[in-house]
């Protein structure tokens, strides 16, 4: 009995965690019209009909473009900002740095409402750039704290090294610096990413005709449920679980070796 | 490829700290000279300034004749070899030693068969493919001394370039260094804090403290007879005997002897080595002793002596191997007054 404590309250943690998301996936192929219990054997239906839906497809595509050009923006914005803290000293650095990631503790919903606001004035208006300004906004303190803590003495020797070969600064930070923190940038950009494609409240108020994947998934959730969300939420949640086993697989699981 | 190195009347100072003092230094061309001197003494402040990594505060350095001082390190010369390394990582080997030509616009077939040949010449040629991380610290050590040569430098930096080895692979890879240097005729300033590892390596050494130049000359005069008290204590075990020097006489407590021409007078210090001191009657009879600790070294025995004239006195004398020194017992020690280095005493 004492034994099997332990492993009773694993089950329940994990289950804990997971039921949510094997209830969502196993409704996704309910042979039914309402995605509860009780299960009536399987079927790819919904998944057909998702697939097949432009609506859906569309924004689809529309997140996969916000998250890659907001995440690409990012990194690139944290990994300058970062490379010009780390190699210089500049006064008010440590304020600098800190307004930099400040960003991190004010909540999505603030954010979006006074970017809502500043675009309803002078900005582009509502549309798939203004989400993805959006998303730069929450994910470059992120991408600028992992790739500024990845920044280290061995790094700089080497550029010291390096520019006392001869080479420029633009080819110490092409052949040196970037691919030294190859890791960590691609890290902060899969990071990135991953956010970007989950956000709704930023997507849902900076867009309008266009819209991305959550906020479609959402209008749909307003007419009541369906196994067809079931079967949308399995595909979202299926391309995060790609994209981070393949972080793991390609960049985490190669810098221990 | 080789020039000269001047020094001169370069100072440096960080903040309040004045690490480098009025320094006049010229090196000959192909000469291999080691920079040697505790932490903090200003030996790596002194190479980054023919580097270019510091510019002095005051003083002109002259590489190969001409006036550096404001010069950028890559236009210099000269090429630093890091006390880590600092290799690239992502780099295989051939790269690594390739990078100097490719910055300098070497095509790639050429710059293959240079980084070949240097990485022949280190010992790594089968090694080509191999990443950093695939090598051990000596073979590190090897490559990024290739690296270095494969821009044919004027002058070679070396950073402490063995610090981060072992005492047995430290020994080997300096009378390879060595070999290395004559055969590429370079000059080589190189920094370290062992003194061992300067005398087996260098032509000449300098030995450093408190920002300034202590002594200068050849690893056997240095040991034997240092040009200052600080450098005789730090090229190895001394002997300091207290003395006074009235009108060509020395008085100790182990006797008198006559004062050899030009030393210093009132107040001064004897060094003797260890292994200066005989057994027997000599030129310099320092009375009987007491041996009050004796240890095998291989090659002598180094022992601990107290003697009767002075009781306090701890001299310590590098005696024969043949025969024992039994603890307890005393023998006659002698010395030559020529081996003798006579300084002022520190107040």
């Amino acid at each position: 009995m004492r034994r099997s404590i332990p492993w009773i309250y694993m089950a329940l943690a994990y289950g804990f965690i997971f039921l949510p998301v094997i209830t969502l996936v196993l409704f996704s192929f309910q042979d039914g019209r309402l995605p509860v219990p009780p299960f009536n054997g399987p079927t790819l239906e919904w998944y057909a009909d998702v697939l097949g839906d432009e609506r859906l497809m569309s924004a689809l595509l529309n997140s996969l473009l916000v998250g890659a050009g907001s995440a690409a923006v990012s990194c690139a914005l944290g990994f300058l900002a970062a490379y010009g803290l780390a190699r210089h000293i500049l006064p008010g650095s440590a304020l600098v740095r800190g307004l930099l990631i400040a960003p991190m503790t004010v909540s999505y919903l603030i954010i979006g409402l006074g970017l809502l606001i500043v675009f309803n004035n002078y900005g582009p208006g509502p549309s798939l750039y203004a989400a993805a300004v959006g998303h730069v906004v929450i994910n470059l303190p992120l991408a600028f704290a992992i790739i500024y803590a990845s920044m280290g003495a061995q790094q700089e020797n080497a550029e010291r090294a390096a520019r006392d070969l001869g080479a420029s600064e633009w080819r110490v930070l092409a052949l040196v610096t970037i691919p030294m923190l190859a890791p960590s940038i691609l890290a902060a950009f899969f990071l990135c990413l991953t956010l970007s494609w989950d956000e709704f409240i930023i997507a849902f108020l900076m867009t309008r005709f266009d819209v991305t994947l959550p906020v479609e998934i959402w209008s749909l959730l307003r007419s009541g449920l369906s196994p067809r969300t079931n079967a949308i939420g399995s595909l979202v949640f299926l391309v995060s679980v790609a994209l981070v086993i393949g972080l793991e697989l390609f960049i985490f699981g190669r810098k221990r070796r | 490829m080789t020039a000269s190195i001047s020094i001169q009347a370069v100072s440096h100072d960080y903040g309040t700290f004045r690490a480098l003092s009025d320094i006049d230094l010229d090196i000959e061309a192909g000469e291999y000279v080691v920079l040697l001197g505790p932490s903090g003494c200003g030996k790596t402040t002194l190479l980054s300034t023919l580097g270019g990594f510091i510019t002095p505060t005051a003083g002109t350095v002259l590489i190969g004749g001409r006036d550096m001082t404001h010069v950028a390190p890559a236009r210099r010369p000269t090429t630093t070899m890091f006390q880590d390394y600092a290799l690239f990582p992502h780099m295989s080997l051939r790269d690594n030693v390739g990078f100097g030509p490719r910055m300098a616009g070497t095509g790639r077939a050429a710059r293959n068969a240079k980084a070949d040949a240097l990485l022949g010449l280190v010992g790594l040629k089968d090694a080509a493919q191999k990443r950093p991380h695939a090598l051990s610290g000596g073979q590190r050590q090897r490559v990024a001394l290739a690296r270095s040569l494969a821009v044919d430098p004027d002058v070679l930096l070396l950073d402490e370039p063995l610090g981060a080895l072992d005492l047995k692979l430290r020994r080997a890879m300096q009378d390879e260094l060595k070999q290395i240097q004559r055969k590429v005729g370079t000059t080589f300033v190189h920094v370290t804090h062992d003194q061992e590892e300067a005398m087996a390596i260098a032509d000449r050494i300098v030995v450093m403290n408190g920002g300034k130049i202590e002594d200068c000359g050849p690893p056997d005069r240095i040991y034997r007879r240092p040009g200052s008290l600080f450098s005789a204590g730090f090229m190895g075990e001394m002997n300091r005997i207290p003395g006074t020097h009235k009108e060509g006489v020395i008085e100790t407590a182990l006797g008198a002897l006559p004062a050899p021409e030009g030393s210093a007078t009132g107040k001064i210090t004897l060094c003797l080595r260890p292994e200066q001191i005989g057994m027997g009657k000599g030129a310099w009879d320092m009375g009987r002793a007491l041996i009050t600790d004796a240890a095998f070294f291989g090659t002598h025995f180094r022992c601990h002596l107290a003697p009767e004239a002075a009781p306090d006195m701890d001299l310590i004398a590098h005696l024969p191997p043949g025969a024992r020194p039994e603890t307890g017992s005393s023998v006659t020690l002698s010395a030559d007054p020529a081996d003798l280095s006579i300084f002022e005493a520190e107040a």
